[in-house]
């Protein structure tokens, strides 16, 4: 194979599946933040208690892969209920500094607890023997791993699409983001409707937070340090969309892999110069609705 | 009818000055003579104050939200100690105003485009530009040195007699002199009519367009003061530090300084010194014993600040004077 | 008991203690090191390695005594070690710096050291010119150039590499590695086609794109440098994932890459490295049997000492030389002039302080790791004896 083309496949290979994983994490905040307006940097904390969650189950209590990771997102998702309740709630009607300073706040209480309970060392999952190793499709051969995020991921996009354009409540869920007054006025109870999506959207970035364990590594500063790239995808895809979230991830994926391959030394720029474009020509981000 | 002529005696009163408002000063200096084997740390806390104090301006007063503040700091940092790296020039003070033009030159060209955004596009957009201006720095390593820090800065004494020694007595007395030079500004500033329609910008932008103010370019103005202040805080740092890091631009940096004026209370001017003293201080402390329950304390302080304590120690101090019978 | 008689006790306590008093001193010795965040490892190996030497060896300090200050450093970033520095000899009035795990650290606290004139026993940080920059610094861990640059000569004459690529991360030591591998590769006759950087050493990035572009450019050897502990445990990893070595390509590097607190969970893919150090735990040497008992016993019999913790017994060593000779009155010139030309029967074998350049002269091993049912080891397949730094004999760019 040409030089060119083995690089062009191994940079949408590896982009993709790091992509997918970004879309679980972010999926769940575009959501949220298109229904309640609500900026909150917090999300990724949910993603890394996820993680953490899993490293729990598996070496503290022997459960397998799989379905330690199902439980670790609804253990998360169950208990982000209260945290909506308590902390989220009363601020809605607040300005956006006082919801960007909650959810910092917020963060800064993840990143300090999990390190006081976990220590500072990234944690070790092993992983079961079916997903290590190397999927030979005759022309190149792929990490097993990544394969599998990948297929989650695309699973993940493909059921939400199905459940909000083909279910009825995905049809009150996008009538709540494009006019919260109006679907309240025709009954819909958005109150609980955004109970069940903040739920929804901290289980899903419970699963990418597990399985980031393995691409990005986990530690207790996850939360800061990919930070930039959730609130990056939620706004360049547009609030709101699920479409623009999945657009998006995979846009800064691509540009992020394709710019380590290709430019090392300075590759983690483009992002942002990306993200600025877009957002200096449509503020609204790519598929969110115009202010 | 005695709240109307109360009103009008409030409105007569602002802007005079408070015999409380020397109070600061008189315990800086106070600090000098008190803690002299704490005085390097006394001189980061000016500058951070002085920092702290830019953003109020912009945040506090002009209600514009930025998360990438740390960007005109920096870039001050940079200029300053550029200066003496690369171009040999050391002399402090030319410098230091040369950090404050640069910053607030960047600040305008970027207050330009910036501003026309509201809401979350415009804090991401601070953001974005912040952490891309670290990308930049590490990317420009010839220039800045890169990861390594930028080493070579060799500023000259001031006034050829006040030099940069280990236990920072000069550099105190210097960064105290440039801070009370700048809170002058800022006072003035904010007690003149720009200020008044910061206010009204910050509380009701709607009707400020409606009156006919030109909202913009209000906004664009007392940004780029807050970029040239902040560029000077980074200049101070570059000169007392003679090392600047990547730090100096990173979301850190930018997330810790609105913590500390949000802590002391915002739009109050004295929230910037009685938040940035009480963090550093308790930080300096703390952190020490335990970084990680530090960090867990910072996140419980903000989520109860937002929660109950809005207005942070300035809306406290506020409260127990309106108590008391006092007028603040 | 009456005022008197207290009064009269004191008295008689002090004045028996007060002769041996004025014989023994108390040394301070500001410890900077990280003791948070990802590298928290590394300070903690250290710290363990110089307070066994204290607990093994109290008499090697004559009747002083050490007081230990520690501060940490938090990051690689420089500004916060240099403020810890500052404060150190403010505030608490430190004697003596150590510590010192990443270069940027060390090269920002270098003109402190000058300006107070205090000596700093360096226990990590490994660019090969941080030496001179200052008068006062002697350096018990190693250069980057003391495996480096041998590693180049290795790979080309024995292990047949024509071609490498190198991987590094985009900081002090990691530069100085490349270069160091660089030189002494080509002038053996190999060529670099590739430099790649790899991020930075705060945070452990996905080494996918870095590696995925190394196979892809095919070469014989990969020679990696990134920090130890995290970075390396990924390194290995990301390599085996992507089948590299079936690919051909021989992964090579310093012993950064295996420290032996991660090898055990490194599993097979260790077993593809051939590398160059001065220290493994399972060295077969007296001195190193009893260093490594000793930590066991210590620490736990599930831990294990590696060349961080070494450098932290040797540096301590040296401290405490340096205090004998001068009956705990301790100049940064008379440290020095101690610890110039001192010799010492460390666990890695026998090491010596350059006189010249004030830095460590040391073997170097060949060494590749072996399953030895089911528990990976080192074993050592070739010695370079007492390794001057190459950097600074053969006076290339920053080193001479």
């Amino acid at each position: 194979m040409g030089d060119v083309l083995v690089a062009t496949v191994s940079i949408a290979f590896d982009g993709f599946a790091y992509a997918m994983l970004l879309f679980m994490i972010s999926v769940g905040l575009s959501v949220t933040m298109g229904l309640m307006g609500f900026v909150n940097l917090a999300h990724g904390a949910f993603a890394m208690a996820g993680g953490y969650v899993l490293v729990s189950l598996m070496n503290s209590l022997g459960v397998p892969f799989l379905p330690a990771l199902v439980i670790a997102a609804i253990v998360v998702a169950v208990f982000s209920v209260p945290f909506e309740r308590v902390l989220y709630r009363p601020l809605y009607r607040a300005s956006e500094l006082e919801q960007v300073l909650l959810s910092i706040g917020l963060v800064y209480i993840a990143v300090g607890g999990i390190t006081y309970i976990y220590g500072p060392q990234p944690p070790h999952i092993a992983l079961p023997s079916f997903l290590e190793g190397m999927i030979d499709l005759g022309f190149k051969s792929f990490p097993a791993y990544r394969v599998f995020v990948i297929v989650i991921g695309l699973v993940t996009a493909l059921g939400l699409w199905l459940g909000l354009e083909r279910t009825i409540a995905g049809a009150r869920i996008r009538a709540a983001v494009d006019n919260r007054r109006m679907a309240q006025s025709v009954g819909i109870k958005v109150d609980r409707l955004f109970m069940l999506t903040f739920a929804l959207g901290s289980g899903l970035a419970a699963v990418g937070g597990g399985l980031a364990i393995n691409i990005l590594g986990l530690n207790p500063r996850f939360a800061f340090i990919y930070l930039v790239f959730f609130l990056i995808i939620v706004v360049v895809g547009g609030m709101g969309s699920v479409r623009g979230a999945f657009f998006a991830a995979i846009l800064l994926g691509i540009i992020d892999t394709g710019g380590k391959y290709l430019w090392p030394e300075g590759g983690a720029f483009f992002i942002y110069v990306v993200t600025m474009a877009i957002l200096l020509v449509r503020p609204q981000g790519l598929f969110g609705k115009p202010a | 009818m005695n709240d109307a002529a109360d009103a009008i005696a409030a409105l007569g009163r602002r802007g005079r000055l408070h015999w409380a408002e020397a109070l600061p000063w008189f315990a800086g200096l106070a600090v000098f003579f008190v803690f002299p084997g704490y005085l390097a740390f006394g001189t980061q806390v000016l500058i951070s104050i002085l920092f702290a104090l830019s953003l109020d301006l912009i945040l506090g007063y002009a209600g514009i939200v930025t998360l990438g503040h740390a960007a005109y700091f920096g870039f001050g940092a940079y200029a300053a100690g550029m200066l003496s790296a690369h171009l040999g020039w050391n002399e402090p003070l030319s410098g230091l105003v040369f950090a404050g033009v640069v910053a607030g030159g960047f600040g305008f060209v970027t207050g330009l485009i910036l501003l026309r955004y509201h809401g979350l596009a415009l804090i991401m957009l601070t953001l974005a530009q912040a952490i891309m201006l670290q990308e930049f720095a590490n990317v420009a390593e010839g220039w800045t040195g890169g990861f390594d820090g930028l080493m070579g800065i060799n500023i000259s004494p001031i006034f050829g007699i006040f030099d940069n020694d280990l236990w920072g007595k000069h550099y105190y007395l210097y960064a105290l002199a440039v801070l009370f030079l700048c809170f002058i500004v800022v006072r003035l500033l904010t007690h003149s009519p720009l200020g008044a329609s910061l206010v009204g910008v910050r509380e009701n932008t709607q009707r400020m367009h409606a009156v006919g103010s030109p909202v913009y370019w209000r906004l664009v103005a007392v940004y780029t003061v807050g970029a040239t202040l902040a560029g000077i805080a980074g200049g101070l740092f570059a000169q007392s530090n003679s090392f600047v890091t990547l730090d100096v631009l990173s979301f850190a940096r930018s997330g810790t300084v609105l913590i500390m004026l949000v802590l002391g209370g915002t739009g109050r001017l004295y929230g910037a010194f009685l938040g940035t003293t009480v963090y550093m201080i308790i930080e300096d402390r703390l952190a020490k014993a335990s970084p990680d329950l530090w960090e867990l304390g910072v996140g419980i302080g903000l989520v109860l600040a937002v929660m109950f304590f809005r207005g942070g120690l300035m809306g406290l101090i506020d409260r127990l004077a309106a108590r008391s019978g006092a007028r603040p | 008991m009456s005022i008197r008689k207290v009064v009269i006790s004191l008295a008689a306590a002090a004045a028996m203690l007060a002769p041996a008093a004025a014989l023994a001193k108390t040394v301070k010795v500001g410890v900077v090191l990280t003791f948070s965040g990802g590298a928290a490892q590394f300070g903690d190996l250290i710290e363990k390695g110089m307070k066994l030497y204290m607990k093994e060896h109290p008499q090697a300090f004559g009747d002083n005594k050490v007081e230990l200050i520690n501060r940490d450093s938090k990051n690689p970033g420089g500004a916060v070690a240099k403020t810890m520095v500052k404060e150190l000899i403010t505030r608490e009035g430190v004697q003596m710096l150590a510590g010192f795990v990443f270069s940027p650290n060390a090269m920002a606290s270098a003109p402190l050291a000058t300006q107070a004139k205090v000596p700093m026993i360096i226990m990590n940080a490994g660019t090969a010119w941080i030496t001179k920059l200052s008068p006062y610094i002697a350096r018990f861990s190693f250069s980057m150039w003391h495996a480096a640059y041998p590693m180049g000569a290795y790979a080309h004459d024995k292990l047949g590499c024509k071609t490498a690529a190198v991987g590094y991360t985009d900081y002090p030591p990691g530069k100085d590695s490349l270069e160091a591998f660089k030189t002494g590769f080509e002038k053996a006759g190999g060529k670099v086609v590739d430099a790649v950087p790899m991020g930075g050493p705060r945070e452990v990035p996905d080494f996918t794109p870095f590696l995925q572009r190394v196979k892809d450019a095919k070469p014989d050897c990969f020679y990696v440098f990134v920090p130890s502990g995290n970075h390396a445990a990924a390194v290995v990893k990301t390599f085996g994932d992507l089948g590299m070595a079936a690919a051909g390509i021989k992964l090579i590097g310093p012993g950064d890459l295996v420290p032996d607190t991660e090898l055990q969970g490194m599993g097979t893919p260790a077993t593809a490295l051939t590398i160059m150090h001065n220290y493994a735990a399972d060295y077969d040497n007296p001195a190193n049997k009893a260093f490594v008992k000793a930590w066991k016993a210590a620490y736990g019999a599930s831990t294990t000492p590696d060349f961080m913790a070494v450098a932290g017994w040797d540096g301590m060593a040296a401290i405490a030389h340096a205090i004998k000779v001068q009956n705990g009155d301790v100049t940064a010139a008379g440290t020095m002039k101690a610890l110039e030309g001192w010799k010492f029967d460390s666990p890695r074998g026998p090491i010596m302080i350059d006189p010249k350049t004030r830095d460590i002269i040391q073997d170097e091993h060949v060494e590749k790791i072996v399953d030895d049912n089911g528990r990976l080891k080192v074993k050592v397949i070739d010695t370079i004896p007492q390794v001057k730094d190459p950097c600074k004999a053969l006076k290339i760019g920053k080193c001479g």
